[in-house]
């Protein structure tokens, strides 16, 4: 699988997380994509943060309005149901816990489910955005991401970079596997049979532990 | 009451070094005539509160680019290259804070709290020098209140008592901060008299609001 086509198939699975009925939000990036693989039969609210629930596709010459963008800044829809509030409600939602579902990417997890995902200092430094409120207020957290950033480990026994946030992680979704935060460590519940356990264990820092009823990922 | 100004008066007693806060996410919604204004108006040291800086070319970035702020809080500045540069080099203070954070501590400021406490930061780099405080087990750090001299602001419609309504996602950060300023100062796209808003419908009571620019009109 190229690039794209590895975040395609994470977003694939990430999308089967989702609940019907739940209020989720999609982080910049390859979670964005999940919205692309909702499955029919499931209904759910997406929140942007900077002030709606509601989210809908992007604008075309027949939904053009400069007044809505997504939290990238970029041209989007409402969709109907949807509702328009400023940063103090949308926040209050976040942290108030009436979020079910975050959808995130980030830079290092841990085992701990601690999160890296906002600053690699002297480089890069973007600023945590909504990061942070979303990662302490949802009531669940899912990183979805490439396993490895050219050939470095991303899942570690110990973030070396500036926290997002700490044990905030509940479920790792990358090309190689599902991958859930326990509090013994990290359990590893679907293989994508495209890889041995051993492989992803090479792939990951932190020891894995392999589920009893390990499954094959399906996208 | 009619708080309707023309634009230079509107923005004519901004001094050198205020504390601005300015509304707009990514210049969805922000002053941009304003902030024209204020540029043409001149003046610098500012310290400026405004979730991010959007692009150079636009919202509160314009006067990033024009090196007028002195110290910046934001939640975030990847967008606008020029704000990270200067904070590189030392020109200008950057104090990153959660968005969340960010909104809630304006609303403290315009609402008379002594500030609040949220997880949000614990055991990250935001939780240094703030003081945490714990309540039924769980971990919190004091965040203060964020106050400024002037709210530069835009709404949709404004009538003359400063009612405003939004359209979209315009509103975000312009309902708090229109608490949270000795003096807010509204950019709307149309100025109603009063009576034509349905006060069932308004947004951001007057009440917050100083002085309102007719925007539209200096459309032409």
């Amino acid at each position: 699988m190229d690039k794209h086509e590895v975040q395609e198939f994470i977003a694939k699975r990430v999308a089967k997380e989702l609940e019907d009925g739940s209020i989720v939000n999609l982080g910049i990036g390859l979670p964005t994509k999940v919205a692309n693989y909702i499955p029919d039969d499931v209904e759910v609210l997406f929140q942007s943060e900077n002030g709606f629930v509601g989210l809908g596709p992007s604008q075309t010459e027949d939904t053009y309005d400069p007044d809505i963008v997504n939290a990238g800044g970029q041209p989007v829809t409402i969709k109907p149901g949807g509702a328009f509030f400023d940063s103090a409600v949308s926040f209050g939602i976040i942290r108030g816990g009436h979020v079910d579902l975050t959808v995130l990417g980030a830079l290092q997890v841990d085992e701990k489910g601690n999160i890296a995902n906002y600053m690699i200092p002297g480089k890069l430094v973007p600023g945590m955005g909504g990061a942070m409120d979303l990662l302490n207020g949802a009531k669940k957290v899912i990183v979805a991401m490439q396993h490895t950033a050219k050939g470095n480990h991303k899942i570690l026994k110990e973030c070396n970079l500036p926290l997002t946030a700490q044990g905030a992680v509940d479920t790792i979704i990358t090309e190689m596997g599902v991958i859930k935060v326990t509090t013994e460590g990290l359990l590893l519940t679907e293989i994508n049979p495209e890889f041995t356990i051993e492989q992803v264990q090479e792939a990951t820092e932190a020891k894995l532990y392999v589920d009893k009823e390990l499954k094959k990922m399906k996208a | 009451m009619d708080k309707v100004v023309d634009l230079k008066e509107a923005i004519k007693d901004i001094r050198d070094g205020d504390t601005l806060m300015i509304g707009g996410f990514m210049a969805n919604g922000a002053p941009e005539k304003l902030i024209d204004a204020l540029i043409d108006h001149g003046v610098k040291d500012i310290t400026l509160i405004s979730t991010d800086t959007g692009l150079v070319t636009t919202g509160s970035g314009k006067l990033i680019a024009r090196k007028l702020i002195k110290k910046l809080y934001a939640s975030h500045i990847g967008t606008n290259k020029e704000t990270g540069r200067q904070m590189n080099e030392g020109e200008t203070e950057v104090i990153l804070v959660p968005q969340g954070t960010l909104a809630e501590r304006i609303r403290a400021g315009g609402y008379g709290l002594g500030g609040f406490l949220t997880e949000t930061g614990v055991g990250t780099l935001v939780e240094e020098g703030k003081q945490k405080i714990t309540v039924d087990g769980v971990e919190y750090l004091l965040e203060t209140p964020l106050k400024a001299d002037y709210a530069l602001i835009h709404a949709a419609k404004a009538d003359r008592n400063g009612n405003l309504v939004y359209r979209g996602s315009t509103n975000n950060f312009s309902n708090v901060m229109a608490s949270a300023a000795k003096v807010t100062i509204v950019e709307a796209d149309e100025v109603v008299e009063n009576g034509d808003l349905d006060p069932n419908t308004v947004h951001t009571p007057g009440v917050f609001v100083n002085r309102v620019v007719d925007g539209g009109a200096l459309n032409g």
